[in-house]
C-alpha cells in the first residue's frame, strides 16, 4: 500500500541483490575450475580491476551516459509530444502514422553511417541516433494510451457539457500515464543499444568506443568493465524512470512489462 | 395524446412515440422506436427489457448524449428551470471511477467539471459517501474497494452536482446476486433520502417490479413500448414482498409481456 518498506518489498530487493550475486558467482567458478584463459573470460576481480588501468574510464563513462540520457530524454519529449499531436489532431495522426511506421522500419544501424555523415561524428550525432531508436515505443503507447478512454466515462462528463481540454486533463492524461511508462520502459534498453551502435559506427569516445580500443590489445578484462559499466548506466536510467512511475502512476493502474 | 395541461399533473419526462436511428455503413438501424411513457417528480420508474431491445440507448437520449430522430421528448415540464447539464446524474454498469483518484476526488469530478464551488462540494461529497455507506473509505483507491462499494461510490459521485434526475443503466447487473439484493434496499433507501426521480434501467424482472414505482416494458427488437405498469406495493419496499402473491402477478405478467412462459 503506502511507501513504508513493508516485509515484502524487502524480501524482493533481498533477492534482486542475490540473483546478482549468484551470476558473479557462477562467474568466478567458471574462470576458476574451468581455467578458461585470461583473454577468453576474465575473472571478477581482474573486471573490476581494470578500471585502475589506466583507460579514461571517467570521460568515456560521462560520454556514454550523456548519449544514452541525452537521446532518450529527446525521445520522451519528442514521443509524447507527438502523440499529443496525434490525438488533438486526428488529420496530423491520418498523415503522420504511416510515415513513422515506415520511417521506423527502417535499420537504424544501416543508417549510423549516413547520419554520421550528415551530423559529423560525435555525441550528439549517437544522441540523434539513441533518440532515433527509441521514441517510436514511448510514441506509439502514448497514442493508444491517448485513444484508450472508456467510451462510457467520456459520456458521463459530456453529460455535463464537459470541455474537451476538461476530458483531455481530467481523463485522458492521466489515464495514458501508465501507457507512457510502460513506453518509457521499453525505450531505455533501446536509448543504450542506440548509444552504443553509434558509437562503435564512428566515434572518439565512449565506452563501446573503448571496447573498440582495448579489442586490439586483448585486453578482455577491460572490454568486459566497459559492458558492465553501459549496462549500469542503463539500470540506472531504468531505475529512475521505475522511480517516476512510481510517483506518478498509482499501483492498480500500472501496465507491466519488463 | 394529449395529456393533462395543468402545471401541476405535468409529467417530469414525457416521451411519445419517440424513435432512434443509428446509420452505420450506409445501413439504417432502428434501435428505439415509439417509446412512450411519463416519468412524474420523484418517481422510481424502472424500464425492463432484453438485452440489446434500446434500453441504453434510451437513456442516452434522456441523458442528452445524442439527438432522438423522431416522436417529442420534455423534460422538466413547461417553464421550469431544467438544466440538461447539471440536473442529470448518471450511473452505468461499470462503477468507471478514476483508478487515479481517492474515492471523494472521483465523487467531486462532476462538481469540478461544473466548476461548483469545491468547499461546499467536498461537505457533500462526505455526507453523499456516508449515505451511500462509505464512510471511512473516502481515501482509499478503487482498487481497494469490492464490486459493491465501487457502485456506491459510483451513486454517490451521482449525487455530487444535487441534479434532479439519476439515470441508472443497470447499475448492479455486474455484481453478485446477494450483493444486488443489498444495493436494491440501499437504493431504495437512497432514493428515499434524496427526493430525486430515478429511471433505473434493468433487465431483471423482479429487480424492476420490486424497486419501480412504475415499470416500462420494453420488448425485443427495437424498442416497442409493450406496456407500463403501476406497481401497487406498498413503500418501504422490503425483501419479503418477493414472496406475495401481488408481486408474483406483477412478474408474471411482464413475462408475459416479454413472451417468456
Ligand atoms: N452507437 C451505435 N451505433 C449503432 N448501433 C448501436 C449504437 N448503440 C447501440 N446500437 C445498437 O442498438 C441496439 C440497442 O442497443 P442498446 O440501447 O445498448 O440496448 P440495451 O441497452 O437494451 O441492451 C443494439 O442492437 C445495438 O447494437
Ligand atoms: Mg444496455
Amino acid at each position: 500500500m503506502g511507501p513504508g518498506l513493508s516485509a515484502q518489498t524487502i524480501w524482493r530487493w533481498t533477492a534482486i541483490v542475490l540473483v546478482h550475486l549468484a551470476v558473479v558467482l557462477i562467474w568466478y567458478l567458471a574462470v576458476k575450475v574451468g581455467k578458461v584463459p585470461k583473454f577468453v573470460l576474465a575473472s571478477p576481480g581482474d573486471t573490476v580491476l581494470s578500471l585502475f588501468d589506466t583507460y579514461p574510464w571517467f570521460h568515456n563513462t560521462m560520454v556514454t551516459t550523456a548519449e544514452i540520457f541525452g537521446g532518450y530524454f529527446l525521445a520522451v519529449v519528442v514521443g509524447v509530444g507527438l502523440a499529443l499531436l496525434f490525438s488533438w489532431f486526428r488529420t496530423v495522426e491520418n498523415l503522420l502514422m504511416p510515415l513513422v511506421v515506415s520511417l521506423n522500419m527502417i535499420p537504424k544501424v544501416a543508417l549510423g553511417p549516413l547520419i554520421i555523415v550528415w551530423f559529423d561524428y560525435g555525441i550528439q550525432t549517437n544522441i540523434i541516433i539513441a533518440f532515433s531508436i527509441s521514441f517510436l515505443p514511448i510514441l506509439i503507447t502514448t497514442a493508444r494510451g491517448l485513444r484508450e478512454v472508456e467510451p462510457d466515462l467520456v459520456d458521463l462528463v459530456r453529460i455535463m457539457r464537459a470541455t474537451r481540454r476538461q476530458v483531455f486533463v481530467k481523463i485522458q492524461l492521466p489515464g495514458s500515464l501508465p501507457y507512457i511508462f510502460s513506453g518509457m520502459k521499453v525505450a531505455v534498453v533501446l536509448a543504450v543499444a542506440g548509444a552504443v551502435v553509434g558509437e562503435i559506427i564512428a566515434s572518439d569516445s565512449g565506452l563501446a568506443y573503448l571496447i573498440g580500443q582495448v579489442q586490439v590489445t586483448l585486453d578482455t578484462a577491460a572490454m568486459m568493465m566497459a559492458v558492465i559499466l553501459i549496462t549500469l548506466v542503463g539500470v540506472v536510467l531504468y531505475l529512475i524512470v521505475l522511480g517516476l512511475e512510481r510517483l506518478v502512476v498509482v499501483r492498480d493502474a500500472r501496465v507491466e512489462t519488463v | 395524446m394529449t395529456g393533462p395541461t395543468t402545471a401541476a399533473a405535468e409529467p417530469f419526462i414525457r416521451l411519445d412515440g419517440v424513435s432512434k436511428v443509428f446509420r452505420a455503413r450506409r445501413q439504417e438501424f432502428l434501435a428505439v422506436s415509439d417509446a412512450t411513457f411519463d416519468v412524474n417528480e420523484g418517481e422510481l420508474v424502472s424500464l425492463v427489457g432484453p438485452s440489446g431491445c434500446g434500453k441504453t440507448t434510451l437513456l442516452k437520449i434522456i441523458a442528452g448524449l445524442f439527438p432522438h430522430d423522431g416522436g417529442t421528448l420534455a423534460i422538466g415540464g413547461a417553464g421550469s428551470d431544467f438544466d440538461p447539464a447539471r440536473d442529470v446524474g448518471m450511473v452505468f454498469q461499470q462503477p468507471l471511477l478514476l483508478k487515479w483518484r481517492r474515492v471523494l476526488e472521483n465523487v467531486l469530478l462532476p462538481a469540478e467539471i461544473l466548476g461548483l464551488p469545491m468547499g461546499e462540494a467536498r461537505e457533500r461529497a462526505n455526507g453523499l459517501l456516508d449515505m451511500v455507506g462509505l464512510a471511512g473509505h473516502e481515501q482509499k483507491y478503487p482498487y481497494e474497494l469490492s464490486g459493491g462499494m465501487q457502485q456506491r461510490a459510483a451513486i454517490a459521485r451521482s449525487l455530487i452536482h444535487d441534479p434532479r434526475l439519476i439515470l441508472m443503466d443497470e447499475p448492479f447487473g455486474a455484481l453478485d446476486a446477494l450483493t444486488r439484493e443489498r444495493m436494491n434496499l440501499e437504493l431504495l433507501r437512497i432514493w428515499k433520502q434524496s427526493r430525486k426521480t430515478i429511471l433505473f434501467v434493468t433487465h431483471g424482472i423482479a429487480e424492476a417490479v420490486f424497486l419501480g414505482t412504475k415499470v416500462v416494458v420494453l420488448t425485443a427488437g427495437p424498442a416497442r413500448m409493450a406496456d407500463r405498469i403501476d406497481i401497487d406495493l406498498p413503500q418501504p419496499r422490503t425483501l419479503d414482498m418477493k414472496t406475495h402473491e401481488q408481486f408474483g402477478s406483477y412478474t408474471r405478467r411482464i413475462y408475459h409481456l416479454l413472451g417468456v412462459e
